[in-house]
């Protein structure tokens, strides 16, 4: 059961994939090279027609063939993994049916060994059970979204394949299968982003979340290394198993005399920011919001950007033995909860507004996992996942119904127009601020306690920036919904035209909001109350200290967040229902402060100042004076030109001495030969 | 274990086809014609020989196999043939490239075929037979006449700059050669043998190793090519034809990491362990060096021998670290690079068989009209980058595994590789793949032919079967390697790795 779960997404994947290079090959079929290749004039017309198209709808070309198929079957392969996952959910996460599948032997060199494995603990459960729902959503919501788009069997291929993927990492059983779902989510992320692969801007993008999401691999895979050397192994049983006899042991990392169970948390910890997008990786998700909204949806929010969170959890045996490297996790995960906030306060694109809140969400739940509440951090991306997902694809409603407007200052009014979508966004906003007994006031509000009640030296400061962030949350969401959905239309035309999206979109927005709703409550005490031991056992490491401690904070510390909830969506209502003046007259007063937040703290600036620039400089200096000036210089051209220098000095200085002209001779008859060898070959 | 001494045959298997090539009579169509098909039928015969051989072959066993031994050169050198895990990758990774290359230059090869033909098969003896000998100069022999066929496909089939880059190739292979002739030569006067096998038992004094091991590396560390000795070949490979660039990256390449592991390791381990130093300076610079000029080239085959000089330095540093991983790692890195790139090669081919360019600028958008070609050249950019599932990862991960518990900075350096080939392999996709179509000269570019599909089917296969499945070639390998990983350490006395850890 478990292995059809993780495979029959990726048969979906195969199958089509082969459909969409089938049809692809009947429309283009192949040809021997010919020399002939000036283009026949008709074709040339078409390409110039397609650079005037509309940026948003591609190149009109007809419907790939068998589309409809490749939707029938990937989502239908993806509803019975997902009915299969909510049956594992309950086997194993209340009936305690843990399983490790074998499969068979992936590397093995000496001692290094690895196999494809599956481990399916409550921990496995609850991740199967967001990917395959959101996912099985998200492809049913496809067929809606992208129905005029002429690649969609390609498309859908792309989604299951990363719905693979995603599942291959979380029913991991070794660091290297991790490494493995994690690269390929990151594959199937850039194939997804950069989708719309005519769109300069999609491309960049694409390329930009593999190459950041690697400088985070760099350290994971750092870390594997070290953990090999330290244990010799990197099966996850054994690693846990003697994870605490290193304790006190170092490594000698570049002069640095690194506690080694420190160091590894760390590098591990690298991975998970890049695929989290955590402060200072966080640059690609943003930009990765180029890509169809369904796949920000499901990759960008709900799935593959918590893998960080998930990887942490895993690795709790690891992270609980080092406090260094909790502390670490905690501020970066503060951090980002406040920075990206602070962000998303000012942002105009609709999309780009909702992924600057998943980047701070995210920050929430590496709080979690600081400061030793990992089943916590893991109800939070439980929970966030269905609001999460609600929010992108209600966004992705009203950019349908605006034709293609994603600029919320083009928007307003839009409830009378889109009522089912307003309603649903509200939800999903309900429970994205923690409006209480939302499936998100459970989650976020238990984190915040945990933050407060933590022992680490950033608890304090994780509790403060998050209950700020609270705050700016519930301002940028409100605001949100207030200038799309209420005021008046600025858009006059495509408010007119705006229709509600047909059911095929409209069933898994309804099913997310009831979601959003329904699934903090039922689960509150098996991943924040008393049944987390009974429910997570041997899965996560968390001492019993973490849940009595949010059980036990003032009453103040757990009104404070809904406090804050409450005063966001007030000044927002103010700002944006009755005073829009203010908002504007602010943005004017503080300028700089405005265009700060406005470009993102100007970390893209910043990073391509300081990585971008310099390598290609780098790279350009080393080719044409490393290689041309100095290799070459020196080495193969400096030898023949010293050789015709010598020759000629010969020449001219007519020693008279006989082995002068010896010498000549020689090198001519070398030099005759080869000219012979070369211009006889060349007919 | 076999009756008739089937690794001669192999290896001299396309000498015969050689021969009936040279007896082709008839008007040039039907000779052209016939070559081809003659040197495609003999290629895969001989590449059906070796899997005969690498059935056969026993994987539990560090121990030389298929020996063939007769009295050559009156009882100086002998005719000594024989595998074992480490040459046995390589044999076979040669003798399934070559009916590839044959089909690949099946069209775009049109001027004196039969004497192309000829070349190729006469290199395919030579390489086999460099990764089959057991005599010094039998291997010598094989080795440096490699030279010739390569030198001549660049120099008679290539582009328009062919005379310089075969000079190129030629200084410094020739610079390497002269002074592993003179090593050879102090060996024999030293052992008093050329016998590879007797040799391998043989400590060689101390003070003697590291101008022995230098003079080795001298030769080996320019085929690889190691940093600062590369720049031969951006040049070669521009201006060879597909086919050769194909013959030059997957398998001439691994010339210089089969020469580490037969002779540098084994025979001067201390001499190997005092210059592990070195090696590791040099595999990291020439990682993240070529990498960064990978991302400013602007010629597609440049980029990728560039790549090439990246990978490679993954295989040296593997070696040298002396752990199973390292050297597992390595032998694998060399046979996956050598279906990755081959396939790359073969790719740009593709293109320039349409287009008659290697410019990056030229192409854009191919997707729009190539969609199969978009597929493939996608699979293996991945396997270039190193993505887990494909076979590039296995080399990378295993060599870099192997290294970190020797090295620490080095390894971590090494890393960094990983970040700055995804970013140049993706940059080279982009442009070339991606995008619109808007160049007018590319409307009518056609996708790729059920030959050319032909061609990349097997690589296509063998990159995901290794990726997922990398045993057959590590299993086979892996009782030599071990074998060499004892010798080694017993050589140079006690593990290495128990210093590092406090």
């Amino acid at each position: 059961m478990y292995l059809a779960i993780v495979l029959l997404p990726l048969l979906g994947a195969i199958l089509a994939g082969a459909i969409a290079i089938v049809g692809a090959r009947r429309r283009f079929p192949g040809a021997e090279p010919s020399d002939d290749h000036h283009g026949s004039h008709h074709a040339v017309a078409h390409a110039d027609h397609d650079a005037h198209d509309d940026h948003d709808h591609g190149p009109a070309v007809p419907a790939a063939e068998g589309s409809r198929a490749a939707e029938i079957i990937t989502t239908s392969l993806l509803a019975i993994a997902c009915v299969l996952s909510w049956i594992a959910f309950a086997r194993v996460g209340f009936g305690g049916a843990e399983e490790r599948v074998r499969l068979f032997t992936w590397i093995i060199s000496g001692d290094f060994k690895v196999d494809w494995a599956l481990r399916i603990d409550s921990l496995t459960a609850v991740m199967l059970v967001v990917v395959t729902t959101v996912s099985g959503l998200v492809h049913l919501y496809s067929i809606g979204y992208m129905a005029e788009d002429p690649y969609r069997p390609r498309f859908m291929a792309y989604l299951s394949l990363f719905t693979f993927a995603m599942l291959s990492l979380v029913t991991s059983d070794n660091l290297a299968q991790l490494f493995f779902g994690w690269e390929g989510v990151g594959l199937a992320s850039y194939l997804l982003i950069g989708f719309w692969y005519h769109k300069p801007e999609a491309n960049a993008a694409a390329i930009k979340a593999f190459v950041v999401n690697r400088v985070g691999d760099f350290g994971f895979a750092l870390g594997i290394f070290a953990v090999f050397m330290m244990m010799g192994t990197i099966d996850l049983d054994t690693i846990f198993a003697q994870a605490p006899s290193l304790t006190g042991k170092t490594i000698n990392f570049f002069g640095w005399h690194a506690d080694a169970l420190t160091l590894i948390c760390l590098l591990l910890f690298m991975g998970a920011m890049g695929k989290s997008a955590q402060f200072l990786l966080h640059t690609w998700l943003p930009d990765a919001m180029e890509g169809p909204t369904p796949v920000s949806a499901l990759i960008h929010a709900a799935t593959m950007v918590t893998a960080g969170v998930f990887m942490v959890a895993r690795l709790s045996p690891l992270f609980e033995l080092s406090p260094t490297a909790l502390a670490v996790v905690t501020l970066v995960g503060a951090t980002t909860a406040f920075f990206a906030a602070t962000v998303g306060l000012v942002q105009n694109d609709i999309k780009r507004i909702v992924a600057y809140s998943t980047c701070s969400q995210l920050g929430y739940m590496f709080v979690a996992m600081g400061v030793g509440a990992y089943s916590v951090g893991m109800f939070h991306l439980f929970t966030h996942a269905f609001f999460k997902a609600l929010l992108f694809l209600g966004s992705g409603s009203v950019i349908m119904a605006m034709h293609h407007e994603q600029d919320i200052r083009n928007m307003g009014g839009l409830r009378k127009k889109i009522p089912f979508t307003y309603w649903t966004m509200v939800i999903g906003t309900l429970a994205l601020t923690g409006f209480p007994f939302t499936a998100g006031y459970f989650s976020k509000d238990a984190i915040i306690e945990a933050a407060f009640a933590g022992k680490n030296p950033f608890a304090m400061y994780a509790f403060a920036l998050t209950v700020i962030a609270a705050g700016l949350t519930a301002f940028y969401s409100w605001r949100l919904i207030f200038k799309t959905f209420h005021g008046t239309p600025h858009d006059q035309h495509h408010y007119d035209e705006a229709k509600e999206s047909p059911a095929v979109i409209l069933i898994p927005l309804g099913v997310l909001a009831v979601g959003s709703i329904l699934a903090g409550f039922p689960f509150k005490e098996y991943f924040a109350g008393h049944h987390v031991e009974h429910f997570f056992r041997e899965s996560i490491k968390q001492s019993k200290d973490v849940i009595e401690g949010i059980h036990h904070v003032p009453l103040w510390v757990a009104l404070t967040p809904t406090v804050m909830m409450l005063l966001g969506l007030g000044v927002s209502a103010y700002f944006y229902l009755w005073r829009p003046d203010i908002p504007a007259n602010m943005a004017r007063q503080h300028d700089v402060l405005y265009r700060f937040l406005l470009n993102k703290w100007y970390f893209d600036e910043i990073y391509d100042f300081l990585f971008v620039r310099p390598s290609l400089w780098i790279g350009r200096v080393l080719w044409k004076v490393g290689d041309g000036k100095l290799i070459d210089g020196l080495g193969p051209d400096g030898v023949s030109a010293r050789v015709l220098d010598v020759t000629r000095n010969v020449v001219r200085l007519q020693t008279g001495y006989l082995y002068h002209y010896a010498f000549a001779m020689l090198i001519g008859a070398a030099a005759l030969i080869t000219w012979f060898m070369f211009s006889g070959g060349v007919r | 274990m076999t009756s008739w001494p089937i690794l001669s045959v192999m290896t001299f298997l396309p000498i015969v086809g050689v021969l009936f090539i040279a007896a082709l009579r008839g008007d040039d169509e039907a000779i052209k014609s016939n070559a081809r098909w003659v040197a495609l039928w003999t290629t895969l015969v001989t590449f059906a020989v070796s899997l005969i051989v690498l059935s056969r072959f026993d994987a539990s066993s560090s121990e030389f196999q298929f020996i063939e031994k007769l009295d050559w050169l009156g009882g100086t050198g002998s005719y000594h043939m024989g595998v074992d895990g480490i040459s046995l990758p390589l044999i076979i990774l040669t003798t399934a490239i070559m009916p590839l290359c044959i089909v690949a230059s099946w069209r775009a090869i049109q001027t004196r075929v039969k004497e192309y033909m000829i070349a190729f098969l006469v290199l395919e003896t030579l390489m086999i037979g460099t990764f089959s000998a057991l005599d010094l100069v039998l291997f010598y022999l094989f080795f440096e006449g490699g030279l010739i066929p390569m030198f001549l496909i660049i120099g008679v089939w290539g582009g328009p700059r062919r005379v310089y880059a075969s000079f190129k190739f030629f200084l410094y292979t020739l610079l390497g050669s002269v002074l592993m002739l003179l090593a050879i030569m102090a060996m024999y006067w030293q052992a008093g043998t050329t016998d590879i096998v007797v040799l391998l038992k043989h400590s060689f004094p101390r003070e003697m190793q590291p101008w022995l091991w230098l003079a080795f590396f001298a030769s080996f560390a320019v085929k690889m090519p190691m940093w600062p000795v590369h720049t031969w070949l951006p040049d070669a490979h521009v201006e060879a034809p597909t086919a050769g660039s194909v013959i030059l990256a997957a398998i001439l390449l691994k010339m210089g990491g089969y020469g580490f592991l037969r002779f540098s390791l084994p025979m001067f381990p201390v001499a190997s362990q005092d210059f592990a130093p070195l090696v590791f300076a040099l595999s990291v610079i020439a990682i993240v060096y070529t990498s960064l000029v990978a991302l400013v080239q602007e010629d597609m085959k440049k980029l990728i021998a560039y790549s090439s000089v990246a990978h490679m330095g993954f295989v040296t540093m593997g070696i040298f670290a002396a752990t199973d991983q390292g050297i597992g790692g390595g032998i694998f890195q060399m046979v996956s690079h050598g279906i990755v790139s081959a396939a790359l090669f073969l790719c740009v081919g593709v293109v320039y068989d349409r287009m008659h360019s290697r410019e990056i600028s030229t192409y854009g958008g191919l997707v729009e009209r190539m969609p199969v070609y978009a597929v493939v050249f996608l699979l293996f950019t991945l396997a270039n980058v190193g993505l887990p599932g494909t076979s590039g990862f296995v080399g990378e991960f295993l060599t870099l595994v192997g290294t970190f518990r020797v090295n620490i900075p080095v390894a971590t350096l090494a890393t960094l590789g990983v970040i700055l080939s995804a970013g140049y392999a993706l940059w080279l996709y982009r442009k070339v793949v991606l995008g619109r179509l808007e160049k007018p000269q590319l409307a009518g570019i056609k996708d790729m032919s059920w030959r050319e599909i032909g061609i990349f089917a097997p690589l296509v296969i063998l990159t995901l079967l290794f990726g997922f499945y990398p045993k057959p070639v590590l299993d086979v390998s892996s009782a030599s390697v071990t074998a060499l990983v004892e010798h080694y350490n017993k050589a140079v006395g006690g593990t290495k790795s128990a210093g590092l850890v406090k």
